[in-house]
Parts: C-alpha cells; sequence; structure tokens
C-alpha cells in the first residue's frame, strides 16, 4: 500500500505540472515586480540599473498616496457595507418563505462582468439620460449630480455599483452562516422568553463573528484589488479623483511606457494588500478566544 | 358557578392576545418581506432597464423618460450589435478560452489534490502551502513582468498567453474547494484498489476523478464565470480583433459608438445571457461554489 502510494515517479508528474505553471506565472512574476522597480525601463529598449530611486520616488509621490486613500476609503466603505448585508441576511433567514429565490435574485449582479456592470451604471449615470438623474428629479431634487464626471463624488459613485454587484455574494455567506446556527439554541431562547431582537443580536451575531471576520478580510483586500470598474468607468479620473493603486499602476506602465516605475507600483500593491491582509487578521483575531 | 365565570374570563383575556400578537406578526413579517422585496428590485432592476433600452430607438432614449417602456421592439439594434461589432467572434473567443481553461484547470487542480491528499511524501505540506499562498498573491502586481515574459517568448497578443494565465490563476481557489472535498471523503475504496493490485493511474482515473464530479461541477461553474468576465489579461496581453474575448471586446465596441445607447445594451445583454442562462439551470451548484470558495479563502 505504502508503495504504491509513495511512488515519487506519480507524485512528481502529478504536482510538477500546475507547480511548475504557479511558480512561473505568479511567484517568478511577483519577484520580478520588486527587480523591475530597480530599472528604468520603458518596456521595449534596454534596463538601466537605477538602485532604490524608483522607491524613493513612489514614497514621494503624491499620487502614489491619494491613490492608496482612494483604495482605502474603499476597503472602508465595504466593511461599513457589510452591516447592510448583515442585516438582510438576518431578515432572510429568519424563516421567511421564498428566502431561496430572493438569495438567488440577490446574487444575479455578482455573475456579471465588471466591464458590463460598469457600462451599465455609465447609462444608469448619465446625467440627462440616465436613470438616477430622473429617479432624484421625481424624488424632487433639483440640483442633480454629474455623477462620474464630479471629481467631489466620483469616488462615491463608483462605490455604488460595488455594493450593488457584492451584496449576494456576502449575503450568501451570512446566510448559510446563519442556517448553521442549531435550532436548539434558538428554542431555548425563545422558551425563556427573548424576544426577536435579542435573539439575533446576543446568539445568532455572536455565533458567526467568525464568518463576519472573514468577510472584513475579504472585503479590504478585494477593494484594494479593484481595477475593472474604475478603469472603465473613469480610467481614474477625473483629474485623478477615482485614482486607485492598480489603476495608477497600470497607467504608469502601459500608457506612459514608465514599466520601471510601473512595476515599483506594483510591488507597493502587493506589499500594501500582504500588510492589510495580516493587520486584518490581526485586529479580528484579538478576541476570539471570547466566542463560542 | 365560580368555575362557570372563571372560564369566560380566561377565554376573553386569551383571545384578543393572540389575535393582537399574530395580526402584529403579520405587519412584522409584511415589512419584512417590504424591505426584502425592496432590495430584490433594486438588485434586478438595473438589468430589466438595460433589456429595455437595448430595445429603445434613439428618438426612444433621448427623447422620452428613462422609466418608459419601449414602444415597438427594436430587434434591429441586436442584429446591428452582431454584425458590427464583431460581436460573434469575440463571443466565439470567450467559449473556447474559457472551456479549455476550465478544463485544464480541473484536471491539474485535481491531480495536484489527489497527491497532496491521497499519496505520502515528506514535502506535500510545503507544496500545498505554494498553492494556498498564492491565492492571496494580487493579479495586478504580477502583470507587467507576465506581460514582458509573454513578450520574451512571443506570446503577446497570442491566445496561448490567456489560456496560460486562466489556468494558472484559478488553481489556488479550485484546489481550496476540491480539499474540503477530498478531506472528508472515505479512502476505503481507494485502498481496497491498491490491495488488488490497481496502478496509482487507474484508482485516480477510474475510481477518485469519477466520484468526484459533483464537486468538479462545481469548480468547474465557478471558474467558467470567472474566466468569461475576465478583463485584465485580455486587455493587457492582446491586441488585435481576432482574439479579443467578450469583456474586452464589447468593451472596445461601446466606447466607440457611445451615443448608440440602443445596439451598447444590445451588446452587453448578449455577453450576460449565456451566465444567466447558467445561473437559470445551476443556481444552486454557482451557490455551493461561491460560499465554498470564500469560506476557506
Amino acid at each position: 500500500m505504502k508503495n504504491v502510494m509513495s511512488n515519487k515517479f506519480v507524485i512528481t508528474l502529478y504536482t510538477l505540472p500546475a507547480l511548475l505553471l504557479i511558480l512561473v506565472l505568479i511567484y517568478i512574476p511577483i519577484t520580478l515586480s520588486g527587480y523591475y522597480g530597480l530599472m528604468d525601463w520603458d518596456g521595449i529598449g534596454e534596463m538601466k540599473f537605477i538602485g532604490l530611486e524608483n522607491y524613493v520616488t513612489l514614497v514621494q509621490d503624491k499620487v502614489f498616496w491619494t491613490s492608496t486613500w482612494h483604495s482605502f476609503q474603499l476597503a472602508i466603505f465595504s466593511a461599513a457595507s457589510l452591516l447592510l448585508y448583515l442585516g438582510i441576511s438576518l431578515v432572510l433567514a429568519s424563516k421567511i418563505k421564498g428566502s431561496d429565490l430572493l438569495r438567488k435574485i440577490y446574487l444575479i449582479p455578482m455573475l456579471l462582468s465588471s466591464v458590463a456592470i460598469a457600462q451599465l451604471w455609465m447609462k444608469i449615470f448619465d446625467p440627462n439620460n440616465g436613470m438616477a438623474n430622473r429617479l432624484l428629479e421625481i424624488l424632487g431634487v433639483e440640483n442633480t449630480p454629474l455623477w462620474l464626471a464630479d471629481p467631489e463624488i466620483a469616488l462615491y459613485s463608483i462605490f455604488i455599483p460595488v455594493i450593488w454587484q457584492y451584496a449576494g455574494f456576502y449575503i450568501l455567506i451570512y446566510y448559510a452562516a446563519l442556517k448553521n446556527v442549531p435550532d436548539e439554541v434558538i428554542e431555548a431562547a425563545k422558551i425563556d422568553g427573548a424576544n426577536a431582537l435579542q435573539i439575533a443580536f446576543r446568539i445568532k451575531l455572536p455565533l458567526i463573528s467568525g464568518i463576519f471576520k472573514v468577510t472584513i478580510m475579504l472585503a479590504v483586500v478585494g477593494s484594494l484589488k479593484y481595477f475593472d470598474l474604475i478603469y472603465v468607468m473613469t480610467g481614474g479620473g477625473p483629474n485623478g479623483a477615482s485614482e486607485v493603486i492598480a489603476s495608477y499602476m497600470y497607467k504608469e506602465a502601459f500608457k506612459l511606457n514608465n514599466f520601471g516605475y510601473g512595476s515599483a507600483l506594483g510591488f507597493g500593491l502587493l506589499v500594501i494588500c500582504l500588510v492589510m491582509t495580516w493587520l486584518t487578521s490581526k485586529l479580528t483575531k484579538s478576541n476570539d478566544d471570547v466566542q463560542f | 358557578m365560580s368555575k362557570v365565570s372563571t372560564q369566560p374570563v380566561t377565554t376573553n383575556l386569551s383571545v384578543p392576545k393572540t389575535t393582537k400578537k399574530s395580526y402584529l406578526n403579520k405587519i412584522g413579517f409584511g415589512f419584512l418581506y417590504l424591505i426584502l422585496g425592496a432590495f430584490a428590485i433594486i438588485q434586478i432592476y438595473p438589468l430589466v432597464w438595460l433589456v429595455f433600452f437595448s430595445l429603445k430607438t434613439n428618438q426612444e432614449v433621448f427623447g422620452m423618460s428613462p422609466f418608459s417602456l419601449p414602444q415597438d421592439p427594436n430587434w434591429e439594434n441586436y442584429t446591428r450589435a452582431w454584425t458590427s461589432g464583431n460581436i460573434g467572434l469575440y463571443f466565439f473567443n470567450s467559449v473556447w478560452i474559457t472551456v479549455l481553461s476550465v478544463v485544464l484547470t480541473t484536471i491539474l487542480a485535481s491531480l495536484v489534490t489527489f497527491a497532496v491528499t491521497r499519496m505520502h511524501w515528506k514535502l506535500s505540506g510545503l507544496v500545498l502551502g505554494l498553492f494556498l499562498v498564492a491565492y492571496m498573491i494580487p493579479l495586478h502586481s504580477t502583470i507587467i513582468p507576465l506581460f514582458n515574459m509573454y513578450n520574451n517568448v512571443n506570446l503577446i497578443d497570442n491566445p496561448v498567453s490567456i489560456v496560460l494565465s486562466y489556468t494558472t490563476f484559478n488553481l489556488p481557489l479550485t484546489i481550496m474547494i476540491l480539499l474540503g472535498f477530498y478531506k472528508t471523503f472515505p479512502r476505503e475504496i481507494e485502498e481496497a484498489a491498491v490491495m488488488d493490485g490497481c496502478s496509482v493511474h487507474r484508482i485516480f482515473f477510474q475510481i477518485t476523478l469519477p466520484m468526484t464530479v459533483p464537486v468538479l461541477s462545481t469548480t468547474a461553474i465557478i471558474n467558467m464565470i470567472y474566466n468569461w468576465n475576465e478583463f485584465v489579461f485580455v486587455n493587457t496581453f492582446i491586441s488585435s480583433d481576432k482574439w479579443k474575448t467578450l469583456t474586452v471586446g464589447i468593451n472596445n465596441f461601446v466606447g466607440q459608438y457611445l451615443t448608440d445607447w440602443g445596439a451598447i445594451g444590445a451588446t452587453l445583454v448578449i455577453s450576460i445571457i449565456p451566465i444567466l442562462l447558467t445561473f437559470l439551470f445551476l443556481s444552486n451548484k454557482i451557490v455551493e461554489g461561491m460560499a465554498a470558495g470564500s469560506v476557506k479563502g
């Protein structure tokens, strides 16, 4: 038994193709990104080693920090919107008829490509013929906003389709977790005279806090990687008002041919993502022992 | 006497109490349904609106309320989008690139998961760790070096680069989902096969792989959705129209015809339909896959 199942040739044969792929197409590029960051390079010509110059520029680059701040804002919004999703999931999981169908309807936007979502919402936000401003007019708003064209609110406007897109995904996760809360616990609480709100806040929410922490991590790290939606809807504009790290990196490399500096930005994005992953897991883990 | 008098009192007290409670319950439930229903409308109405304007003429779009219904469904938008926008070609590219990548990811991930969970070797933990850590790496950070690497081997503007990228970047998530299934999966049948002198390849291909079909279909659908919707790789690595996929193709097409709302709407609807059809028939699998992938990530 041991002999057949520890055949080195078979193990190599089974793991090597996939292993080579992730090494060559994920691990080597990520290392190269840090290395290219040390170069002055337009992507076509010779690379010129310039030491840490790109990274020094990056630390002093106002656009980089504004983009990072935008990414952080999106991360904070995303984490906050989890409360909305959680509220809806609580209602949905409270023995409501048709919850299965509703849950699937909520999920539909999550299945669409970011490009389709971006194009659709650009039409919704269209100041003259879009549905958003007409709705506001019906509600009596006189100075209807320009949405994506207004630097003051462009980033917030982009966040609206983000809420729309991810709602079903997080509701799905919370719903599954809430359904896992044993019925006996809730029945026992009811017998002790707990009302619906007490059951929700004192029993259900504490019991799913583990999942809630996972989703905070997903939301925070996920929002640092937003690119498609912003690239299509505003291209980071107007005037950098909705620029995030990934879109800034893409612009530097593929529009301005600053591959060296673009790589440094890409490496910066990696570091920020890893730090935020670590930080979020630290922050959300601190009171883990209290639960369950 | 006392017995007779207490009877009606208790019923008098209890009857209004229960009706009041159920009455409140009904209002409460009605209110909850109202919230859930409103949210369902928010989630679905933008798509209904998209279908409406995909059937409108420009006069209707620019001259009438955005909430008006299309007066006379203008199907011509769809023929115009399909013929003038290369949509047919992009659609074909999306299909074969998606399918090929999903097949490759599924097979490679199954082989790795089998080797890691069923076979005995020292480095299995390390190899698995490499796959799981790769899940945390933002793909945008790899894109400049990847572009350069593909460029050096003449794979830029070649669909091979897209298939390779899709296959690779879906491996970590797929392995994570498979891992959960393999771990709870009984080993007895495989062990019996070893006793009977079965080779590893036969065990994998004829016993394990067929038994994992339920979870394989889940991962395949999740991969399919990700690949179908992917944008950055194609936008970066592909420049000629003949290899573009639907996401990049429609983005370029829409960029050129900014004011032709009807054709834009029709194009978007065409790109969305395959995913919606899949969802209609396989929603349970999709729900399952999304939940599995997220919780383990």
